[in-house]
């Protein structure tokens, strides 16, 4: 508020000044008095400073009201009592700062009676509900539920009807509803048509008030509480199941990150990498660093630390296949054991630079916090984002794999080397890139686990046999089969879940999987054709 | 005696590295056995109760390196989930010493192990009853591994299931016994497994001659699977497990029911593991599932390529130098020991396909041309 006068002179000059001043002399006038004031002189000035200061005196209204404002003996000033750790301290009330060097005797409380109190907790619903922001009103209007009484019923039946903002009308009609439901003098029909509002509600406010209700003299009443009470369960159960199916779907977005880079280098290639974790690991890593590197720039890091984590991740793919995997062209049971080593080498190497404890990333703010939809339902932000930005990273490696001439190649590799081989395409080179593209994706998975667990060098090891199962349910070489098994595997553990517990519904997946493999070999999706053997 | 050469001798060629093999390792065994007994403790040649438990711990290491060499050396199929067989074996056995502890525990149960008390369990699961008697304790121990592995086996080989498939079914096999056994409502000790043995038939655990026995005991196993082992595959059966290792499709078309066949020497593989396993835990004295994780499956199929894969004798030798080698690195350079297994892996893989008994044969065939020439013939 200061800052905004102390702006207002600026901008209208030295014009305007004298009246703030004259207002601002008047509170301080009102403040000094209100210090030492007899408790029958305190409504008329504390009408006057609501009138006289609106939203800006809540916090005042607020220390009052529970007991804690006292004035300096010395010079009548207002402070307000705080307890640090068993110490008694005291601060302005307005601005939150430390008042130092105050002793018990320095100080005087400002008392207040039952009346008072009364008044300022109207005072406070009044003010907070003419608040200019309507989030604002909602929330005070969410926050009387708890706590109606005849007063702020009058009140809010006041500013009902001139109410503009939709959701805040809505919050007040609930309010009111529940107060008229709850009044056993008022005709029952108005009762029941009470009660009708309230089982559209989720508040639980509103749940306690209908539970209550139940115990009802008037039978009638009884039967239509039960009626929504039962109305409400239900359509929190079905929110219930919202809420479970969108962590399934997070679980099948972290999986098919996870498992898409290995799609490629094992589904298009059919090289196996048992090294793919650690490249999710070093992805993850390289956000790390990002993040140590630009310490003032969090929000800002993660888009320096995807493709930053692609290029280390990818580098490194290609570096493995250019070393060791092209030797092992056509033996892909040496291929699994070198690329297991080359794990254990790279989970040391880890281990030796950033210590084997686990490392924080932090999160960037505008990834942080959660989308409220209603009071039984609400979705966590990173967890949002990651689904979408797995759906984005498939389509772009579609694409890829589609339309560009790399893709084209690669096609053309797995499915008859020789023949593209004679046809003028550089297949070494080929499987450089195909690898490199495998293994930056997973790096760039990395980043985006980076969000939801913790980077530790054991980070990728417990992917890599979710990822096979991935791929292998959804079937080789078929880039939409692993998106579809990474979903139904998400969904179906985080179904699981509740009833088995999250040990046993990981160790069912598995065995399902075990079992279905042994059915269907070639997974849910079977390639066709040549490109089948 | 000649007689006795021949028996073991039979068969393929590696046969004949057999005898030496048994000769060796009993003599080795009661060599260093009565050093540890007879000698004094400063004597230059003592051998102290710890390297015995040590050696003991190589030998069941080499017993779950030639179940691993049976299937993958012999018939291609390659385990990365033979832990859990081997760790199954090793819970039998500890269910066994478990119930052995009696009322001697940290809460005195007669019956209930300590974990289960601390777990407010009323009374035994059904699943440990009889395992104190160590007849049937063993029978479990065999006979858990091997159903698993029959079934498991059944289901994938009859599906044709083969490869690198089959080695990440495998791995998962292994990692959902590993999050099983980690849960404490699974009745086996959750994460700390089974510990604090006192004694097995009667003998303490910690004497100095019970050791020695279980040793020797690993030891005389150890040799008696060999040749079992080498006696099966050099037989009509071990040839045609050979054909299916080097062509399946033919075998199949010629009308061998190659599935049978795996199905059964995998089954064989993972009793040898279970064996294995059980004579593992009363000498290294716990079990926990720390053992069913995939990356311990995976470092036996390494100590199998080291030595040499489709010899079982590389496999022996191969478990043997890896383990030692760990246990030297271990103690001079922890952190060093990853890297050096993990450039095991790349090094054997890229540069040493038939491992040291590979390179053994070159140099055999290097300096003695004409043996090589007739053997070959």
């Amino acid at each position: 508020m200061r800052q905004l006068i102390a702006l207002c002179c600026c901008l209208f000059g030295l014009l305007s000044f004298p009246i703030q001043a004259a207002e601002t002399s008047r509170v301080d006038a009102l403040f000094t008095e209100l210090a030492g004031a007899k408790l029958k002189h305190m409504e008329l000035i504390l009408e006057q400073l609501e009138e006289a200061k609106g939203e800006a005196i809540l916090p005042l209204f607020r220390v009052l009201l529970g007991g804690d404002l006292y004035y300096i003996k010395a010079n009548k000033n207002l402070v307000g009592k705080f307890d640090d750790q068993g110490k008694t301290l005291y601060k302005q009330v307005f601005n939150d700062t430390l008042v130092p060097n105050l002793a018990k005797r320095d100080v005087k409380k400002i008392r207040v009676n039952n009346k008072l109190r009364g008044y300022l907790r109207n005072a406070i619903a009044r003010i907070q509900l003419t608040a200019k922001s309507p989030s604002v009103r909602e929330s005070a209007v969410r926050e009387l539920l708890s706590k109606l009484d005849a007063s702020t019923v009058v009140i809010l039946e006041d500013l009902y009807p001139n109410e503009p903002n939709k959701k805040v009308k809505e919050a007040m009609g609930l309010a009111l509803a529940m107060h008229t439901a709850s009044q056993t003098e008022l005709a029952v029909s108005n009762r029941l048509v009470a009660i009708e509002t309230l089982s559209t509600s989720l508040e639980n406010d509103v749940r306690n008030a209908l539970t209550k209700l139940t115990q009802d003299d008037n039978p009638a009443i009884i039967k239509a509480a039960q009626g929504a009470l039962e109305q409400i369960a239900q359509r929190a159960k079905r929110f219930a199941f919202v809420d479970q199916l969108f962590f399934g779907l997070s679980l099948g977005s972290v999986l098919l990150l996870a498992s898409i880079g290995l799609a490629i280098t094992f589904g298009v290639m059919g090289v196996i990498n048992m090294a793919h974790g650690e490249m999710i690991m070093l992805g993850a890593y390289t956000t790390y660093v990002v993040q140590l590197i630009m310490p003032n720039y969090i929000d800002y890091s993660i888009w320096v630390a995807i493709p930053a984590a692609f290029l280390v991740s990818g580098l490194m793919g290609v570096l493995i296949e250019r070393l060791v995997i092209r030797h092992l062209h056509g033996r892909p049971l040496e291929t699994l054991l070198a690329t297991f080593g080359i794990s254990l080498i790279l989970q040391q190497l880890v281990r030796t630079i950033f210590s084997p404890l686990n490392r924080q990333v932090s999160t960037p703010s505008w990834m942080s916090g959660s989308w409220e939809i209603n009071p039984v339902l609400s979705l966590t932000l990173n967890r949002l984002y990651i689904l979408a930005f797995a759906l984005l990273v498939f389509i772009a490696l579609v694409i890829i794999l589609k339309k560009t001439s790399l893709g084209l190649n690669v096609r053309a590799v797995s499915q008859n080397r020789n023949m593209a081989k004679a046809m003028g395409v550089k297949t070494n080179w080929v499987d450089a890139m195909t690898f490199g593209l495998g293994s930056g994706i997973a790096g760039i998975a990395g980043v985006a686990l980076s969000q939801l667990t913790n980077v530790g060098p054991n980070l990728g090891q417990a992917y890599i046999i979710d990822s096979f199962m991935v791929v292998v349910f959804g079937g080789v070489g078929n880039l939409l089969g692993t998106l579809v098994a990474a979903f139904t595997l998400g969904i179906a553990t985080k179904f699981l879940e509740p009833t088995t517990g999250a040990v046993l519904a990981a160790i069912l997946v598995l065995v399902f999987i075990i079992l279905f493999i042994q059915k269907r070999p070639k997974g849910l999706f079977p390639q066709k054709g040549r490109a089948a053997e | 005696m000649s007689r006795l050469t021949a028996w073991f001798s039979e068969g393929r060629s590696s046969g004949k590295h057999t005898l030496p093999f048994v000769v060796i390792l009993l003599g080795v065994t009661l060599l260093a056995s009565a050093a540890n007994l007879f000698l004094p403790a400063d004597s230059a040649l003592y051998v102290s109760t710890y390297t015995i438990t040590l050696l003991g711990k190589y030998l069941c290491y080499a017993m779950l390196a030639l179940a691993v060499d049976i299937i993958w050396g012999y018939c291609g199929i390659l385990s990365l989930g033979h832990g859990a067989f081997f760790a199954l074996g090793g819970y039998a056995m500890g269910m066994y010493l478990m119930r052995q502890i009696g009322d001697r525990g940290v809460y005195g149960d007669p019956l209930l192990p300590d974990f289960m008390v601390f777990l407010d369990w009323k009374e035994l699961p059904w699943f440990w009853l009889g395992m104190d008697q160590f007849w049937f304790a063993m029978l479990m121990a065999v006979a858990v591994p091997g159903l698993l592995a029959f079934v498991f086996g059944w289901l994938a080989f009859r599906s044709r299931v083969t490869g690198v498939y089959l080695s990440i079914m495998t791995q998962a096999l292994t990692y959902a016994l590993l999050l099983a056994f980690f849960r404490n409502e699974m009745g086996f000790g959750g994460n700390n497994g089974l510990t604090d043995f006192k004694e097995i038939l009667g003998f303490s655990l910690q004497s100095d001659s019970t050791r020695i026995s279980l040793f020797i005991i690993t030891a005389l196993l150890l040799s008696v699977i060999f040749v079992i082992s080498q006696r099966i595959l050099s037989s009509r059966f071990g040839k045609v497990v050979l054909t299916i290792r080097d062509a399946e499709s033919r075998s199949r078309f010629i009308g061998y029911r190659t599935d049978r066949y795996k199905v059964w020497l995998f089954v064989y593989s993972a009793v040898i593991a279970g064996i294995a396993g059980a004579l593992y835990v009363p000498q290294v004295g716990i079990i926990n599932p720390g053992e069913f994780s995939p990356v311990n499956s995976i470092e036996m199929v390494i100590w199998v390529a080291v030595g040499g894969r489709g010899t079982l004798i590389g496999a022996v030798i191969g478990a043997l130098l890896v383990n030692y080698a760990k246990t030297r690195f271990t103690a001079i350079m922890p952190d060093a020991w990853l890297f050096a297994l993990g450039a095991m892996f790349v090094l054997v893989t890229l540069y040493l396909p038939k491992g040291l008994m590979g390179v053994y044969g070159q140099l055999k065939a290097k300096y003695r041309p004409t043996n090589a020439k007739e053997s070959q013939v």
